[in-house]
């Protein structure tokens, strides 16, 4: 394990809100673009 | 309806469909390289461990800018040549710019705490990003209040124009207002003022990945908004007949 | 258009008409401010340029609604649409209206809020010369933020998202003046860049606005 010093906690925090933050986002992305598709499909395979 | 309606989304769909597993795997490399590169990296001998949320920070920063920079291109173009690819990844990088500058907000207040011994200052960066970041959410908002697509985009491409306008506008205000604590440009091509190698190459690295990860975001946001133009244009269709 | 500026004055000021409201407003906030921070004159001193600018920038939009709304629910907006008067000439006497009908009795209230706000006897020229070039720009921002909001429901909240960080340079400036003023600080450097910010959005804006608003007549 890395030694991170006397500011240990602040690192941790940083890249934890950081990627959840961007963790958020492409989850965001990924499933929005699922959910249009499956509308999409749903729709030619009803029409 | 236009012909672009149907054409021009379709080969944007064909093209990106082959386009974005290489981007993805990009992204993945070098976002997953820089940051892990640069957490690996020796402490500062001034700021310690703290030195390593450089390469979250100043990648989300650069994005948060140049994000806004995309959008008023795309805007531009989609006013003069009426092209709904264009206005629609507009759209799609609005959320990205967004969380960007808010990545780059957040992880600038956890590194000031320790350094400045505070928060938060109104110092001109966090200023003119906070500033960026209300911009932001005027857009989006616009976006989603107006219900008809294409006045939509015509509205909000008008906003982006004003808007970036007053934004720059605005940070030059805030310049003249507070001069801060903020340390000047982190990439400086003066020698002397450059930042060591040890941290610089895993930064451009991060700042790589990070500028493909938008690329693959603003992809797949364009194609889902292509995908639900596509069925609300087919469900007025069949309204109709 | 003095046939337009006259006519859209005369709106205001009926009964109905909203005159009057800004006012009322910016006089019930400056009330309220020494509740929230204390009636102590060294506590309040140093805090009134910025509420006072604060506050006629709140006031201010509260009216901008009006601007094109009334217009477009009547319909007399398309005709004002395809009048020999361009568009954009049309936003700018509406600004100029609001302006008038809003901004100046602002001005003209503000050094007797001052009071109210203790602020410094020697801030209260700067305060209403900053107020004096600084709202009609605060106008016709506010015309731009109405022109793109006006075909919307629930258009007055996404107005002020829109039109309040576009009213950013304009209170720094301002506020600045007027800070400066009280401290017996040269005010010339500010002073000038709220000028051309007022003179740049009264140039610009029309052109701006008037896109919007043929979007949405479209």
């Amino acid at each position: 394990m890395i030694d991170l010093g006397k500011y240990a906690a602040t690192v941790w925090l940083a890249y934890g809100v950081g990627l959840a933050l961007l963790a958020g986002l492409i989850w965001q992305t990924v499933a929005a673009n699922a959910r249009a598709r499956r509308a999409l499909e749903e729709h030619d395979k009803n029409g | 309806m236009s012909i672009w309606e149907y054409a021009n989304p379709t080969k944007f769909m064909r093209t990106t469909d082959g386009l974005l597993p290489w981007l993805v795997a990009g992204a993945a490399v070098c976002c997953v390289g820089g940051l892990v590169w640069g957490f690996l990296t020796p402490q500062d001998f001034r700021q310690g461990s703290t030195v390593k949320i450089v390469f979250l920070h100043v990648p989300a920063a650069m994005m948060a800018i140049n994000i806004w920079v995309m959008m008023l291109v795309a805007s531009l173009i989609w006013i003069i040549r009426r092209h709904h690819v264009s206005a629609l990844a507009a759209k799609a990088a609005a959320p990205i710019g967004a969380v960007m500058t808010l990545i780059a907000l957040a992880t600038g207040a956890i590194w000031g705490q320790p350094m400045w011994g505070t928060w938060w200052e109104w110092d001109p960066r966090l200023t003119s990003f906070l500033i960026l970041f209300l911009f932001y959410v005027g857009y989006i908002a616009l976006w989603s209040a107006v219900e008809d697509p294409d006045s939509a985009a015509d509205l909000t491409g008008v906003l982006c124009l004003v808007g970036s306008v007053f934004a720059l506008l605005s940070r030059y205000a805030v310049l003249f207002w507070n001069q801060g604590l903020h340390q000047g440009a982190s990439l400086s091509v003066a020698p002397g003022e450059r930042m060591s190698a040890v941290y610089r190459y895993p930064l451009y690295l991060s700042m790589l990945g990070f500028m493909l990860l938008f690329l693959a975001l603003v992809l797949i946001r364009t194609r889902t908004e292509i995908r639900r133009r596509r069925l609300a244009a087919l469900q007025a269709r069949e309204m109709r007949a | 258009m003095i046939a337009l500026l006259i006519r859209d004055l005369r709106l205001a000021t009926r009964a109905g008409g909203g005159f009057g409201l800004g006012v009322a407003f910016f006089l019930v906030l400056s009330a309220l401010v020494p509740f929230g921070i204390g009636p102590d004159r060294a506590a309040l001193a140093p805090v009134a340029p910025g509420i006072l600018w604060v506050g006629a920038l709140l006031a201010c939009l509260l009216s901008l609604d009006r601007i094109f709304a009334l217009d477009h629910e009547d319909g007399s907006l398309d005709l004002l649409a395809t009048a020999p008067l361009p568009l954009e000439g049309t936003v700018a006497v509406k600004a100029l209206a609001h302006w008038i009908t809003t901004g100046l009795p602002l001005i003209l209230a503000a050094p007797v809020f001052g009071v109210l706000l203790q602020l410094p006897p020697a801030a209260m020229p700067w305060l209403v010369l900053s107020l004096l070039l600084g709202t009609p720009a605060l106008s016709m921002l506010g015309a731009f933020g109405a022109a793109i909001t006006v075909g919307l429901r629930r258009g007055g909240l996404l107005l002020s998202l829109l039109v309040l960080p576009l009213y950013i340079p304009t209170l720094i400036f301002g506020a600045e003046v007027t800070r400066r003023g009280a401290e017996g600080a040269a005010v010339q450097t500010p002073l000038v860049f709220l000028a051309g910010i007022t003179l740049a959005a009264a140039a610009l804006i029309p052109f701006a606005a008037a896109a919007a608003l043929r979007i949405n007549l479209r």
